[in-house]
């Protein structure tokens, strides 16, 4: 065996060992994420059916609600396209809230009892999530196919989209599960969270429904720009100020990575205390 | 011999009040409604009485420092809250101390529990994996080690089941095995060798032995004395946060014994009979020597005026659950005030290692003059046991035994 570098432990840990540490853990992160899949895939019965009819089943019921009562406007595609370009990074953003939130009190035995880098666990409960939103992508493909469209070389967009959205879950990933760590009782607010964020996001309708004057303040919502970014990747929709909201959005993104990444380092040194 | 572990001003404090840490808030709640009526307080009377919240701690270790030579085998022992489990819980990096520093030279793998990590609905082979990633191990290690992994658990044909469906002397014989293939240089193992039936406790001891002679550094929690003096050659004894000694194993069990000592003897001494009072009946821990089927002594000494004539002694020794285990009795012809010390031994009883209480009786043909249950208890420790059925045994660290005896047979 080499020879090893010495470890120091002091408080107040220093950060530079910190990166090297993860490093290190890399592959205790992707067993990580692999056993978390295999177990949401074994755990639900119908599997690969649930990732798959979610979405489909909010993208009917918003489509009844949004174009047939409400009578909003299309912007020249399909309904159910528009809902569920629409859907695809929600419904990821949510899932990854939800179980990063979870994911460390979900952990806690493992926590207490062995040493890792614990921003292994909240990380990997959201790179799980993009599983759903791979499922809900060849759901999106066969839409395509039932309406006889076919994306056109916006479409080369969509990873730049995609690592939009991971970067929003991831940090407003790692400010959930430390508040959770933090507060017990936190967890009962995030569904409430989630919630509000899909009435604050154009989810069911287009954004150009949104009145111009409250538009910019609407967009501060980094889902704002995400979900444009992916209906104009998908459908090649551009509503006024997309590129703006996208910037919002990216800014807003890197704002919360770093706040979160900072606060979650902050908790994480007494998280095996406080679970 | 290098170093390898070094500690120096080791402390660790734990706010017993979850308010007192400050900002430790449990929940969201009183994080809001202290922060509240804080500044409601504050606006109307500007007074400073937060600090009243912030004295209930705890120093669950206080000024550690020691140092630790690669291939030692370390045993760390105190009683209950001592902070053993603490300063293991530092050393594997899971909390972080209050105050000092260690330095810690080569991998670490630590085990405070068996089968960290496994899932239910996960197969025995794919919580190998896990559970090996998860004590630090490499891909390619887990896989090259695969099978002699499911070897050592004796898992072969439930590898693909889930481990649900496994007994719970599987599930730990599995946990086991993961962690002993850790090849560490450095192994902190917090009471984990009670597991499994006396058969696999024996393989696990022979792997123990087999990792400290490849010249490994390890350090076992136990409070089962006969496997720390099995396996260690040093002990550092905790006490309330505290090291009340570093140094070789027999004397450290011995300085640990002292510690319970206040347990040895009994308190309540009160006799039937005005004419016989009882100065002490004790465990003589001075005179135990260590091993096997040892002679237990035991102290009792009267206040007499007059001579007493054939005075019973009976001593039910029992386990932890009341199990009658032996019934000694001695009839003792006259005793004078002169002689009324008395020693009294218990030869050839064959007891496990382990803890025992003595229940005691004390009569004169005429009348019974004292009795009292589990008046005095005793630790019973054995060093250097060449019968391998014994060991495994001997290091299982329950208190349910009773007397061992070897089985002969005939073909």
């Amino acid at each position: 065996m080499t020879a090893q570098p010495e470890i120091l432990i002091t408080p107040n840990r220093i950060v530079g060992n910190y990166w090297h540490d993860i490093w290190r853990y890399r592959e205790l992160f992707l067993f990580m994420a692999w056993r978390d899949i295999l177990l949401r895939y074994k755990r639900m019965t119908i599997g690969v059916a649930w990732a798959v009819l979610r979405p489909l089943l909010t993208m009917l019921v918003f489509t009844l609600v949004f174009s047939r009562v409400a009578r909003l406007p299309s912007d020249g595609v399909p309904y159910p396209l528009l809902v569920f370009a629409g859907m695809l990074p929600w419904q990821f953003f949510a899932t990854a809230f939800a179980d990063a939130g979870n994911s460390l009190s979900n952990k806690e035995t493992i926590i207490t009892k062995v040493y890792f880098p614990r921003l292994i666990v909240p990380v990997s409960a959201i790179v799980v999530s993009l599983a759903d939103l791979i499922c809900a992508l060849v759901v999106m493909a066969i839409l395509f196919a039932w309406y006889e469209r076919l994306p056109d070389w916006n479409l080369l967009a969509l990873p730049g989209c995609m690592a939009l959205v991971f970067l929003i879950a991831l940090g407003a990933g790692l400010w959930i599960s430390a508040l959770t760590a933090q507060y017990k009782d936190f967890r009962y607010l995030t569904p409430f969270i989630t919630q509000i964020g899909l009435y604050l996001s154009p989810v069911g309708f287009s954004s150009s429904v949104v009145p111009e004057t409250w538009r910019n303040l609407f967009a501060l919502n980094p889902m704002v720009g995400v979900i444009e970014g992916f209906r104009w990747s998908l459908l090649g929709l551009a509503p006024d100020g997309i590129e703006h909201h996208v910037a919002i959005a990216l800014i807003m993104g890197l704002l919360l990575l770093s706040t979160g990444l900072l606060y979650f380092r902050r908790v994480e040194r007494n998280l095996a205390e406080m679970l | 011999m290098s170093r390898v572990i070094h500690v120096e001003g080791l402390s660790k404090k734990f706010a017993l009040h979850h308010l007192a840490a400050g900002e430790n808030y449990s929940t969201f709640r009183d994080a809001l409604t202290t922060g509240l009526s804080k500044a409601s307080k504050n606006l109307l009377h500007r007074q400073k009485d937060q600090d009243k919240e912030t004295n209930e701690e705890f120093w669950a270790l206080q000024d550690i420092g020691f140092a630790i030579q690669n291939g030692e085998k370390v045993g760390i022992i105190g009683r209950n809250g001592a902070g053993k489990s603490t300063l293991l819980k530092i050393l594997s990096r899971i909390i972080e101390p209050t105050r000092g520093e260690i330095r810690i030279r080569g991998r670490v793998a630590s085990l405070l529990e068996v089968g960290t990590g496994f899932h239910p609905e996960l197969t025995g082979r794919e919580n190998i994996y896990f559970n090996g990633a998860i004590l630090g191990m490499t891909k390619s290690e887990i896989q090259s080690r695969f099978d002699d992994i499911v070897e050592f658990a004796e898992v072969e044909k439930f590898l693909d089941t889930p481990v649900k469906h496994y007994s719970s002397g599987m599930y730990v014989r599995l946990g086991f095995a993961v962690a002993a293939h850790l090849e560490p240089e450095i192994l902190i193992l917090d009471e984990v060798l009670a597991v499994g039936d006396a058969r696999f406790q024996k393989k696990c001891l022979g792997k123990l032995q087999d990792i400290g002679r490849d010249g490994r550094t390890i350090l076992l929690v136990s409070h089962n004395m006969s496997s720390i003096l099995q396996f260690t050659n040093r002990i550092l004894l905790l006490n309330r946060g505290k090291i009340a000694f570093d140094g070789d194993s027999s004397t450290g069990v011995s300085e640990y014994l002292k510690l319970n000592d206040e347990s040895n003897s009994t308190r309540n001494l009160a006799t039937n009979v005005p004419w016989i009072g009882i100065k002490e009946i004790s465990f003589n821990q001075a005179a135990m020597d260590k091993g096997f089927n040892k002679a237990i002594p035991f102290i009792l000494e009267l206040e007499l005026q007059n001579d007493v004539h054939d005075l019973t002694v009976t001593f039910g020794i029992t386990n932890s659950i009341d199990a009658r285990l032996i019934t000694a009795k001695t009839q003792i012809p006259c005793i004078s005030p002169e002689t009324s010390k008395i020693m009294l031994e218990l030869p050839n009883h064959r007891l496990l290692p382990g803890t025992y209480f003595v229940n005691i009786n004390l009569s004169t043909p005429k009348e019974r003059i004292f009795f009292t249950e589990k008046a005095i208890s005793f630790e019973l420790i054995a060093d250097n046991i060449d019968d391998p059925l014994l060991l495994a045994h001997a290091t299982k660290g329950k208190d349910r035994h009773g007397a061992y005896c070897p089985l002969e047979w005939h073909s």
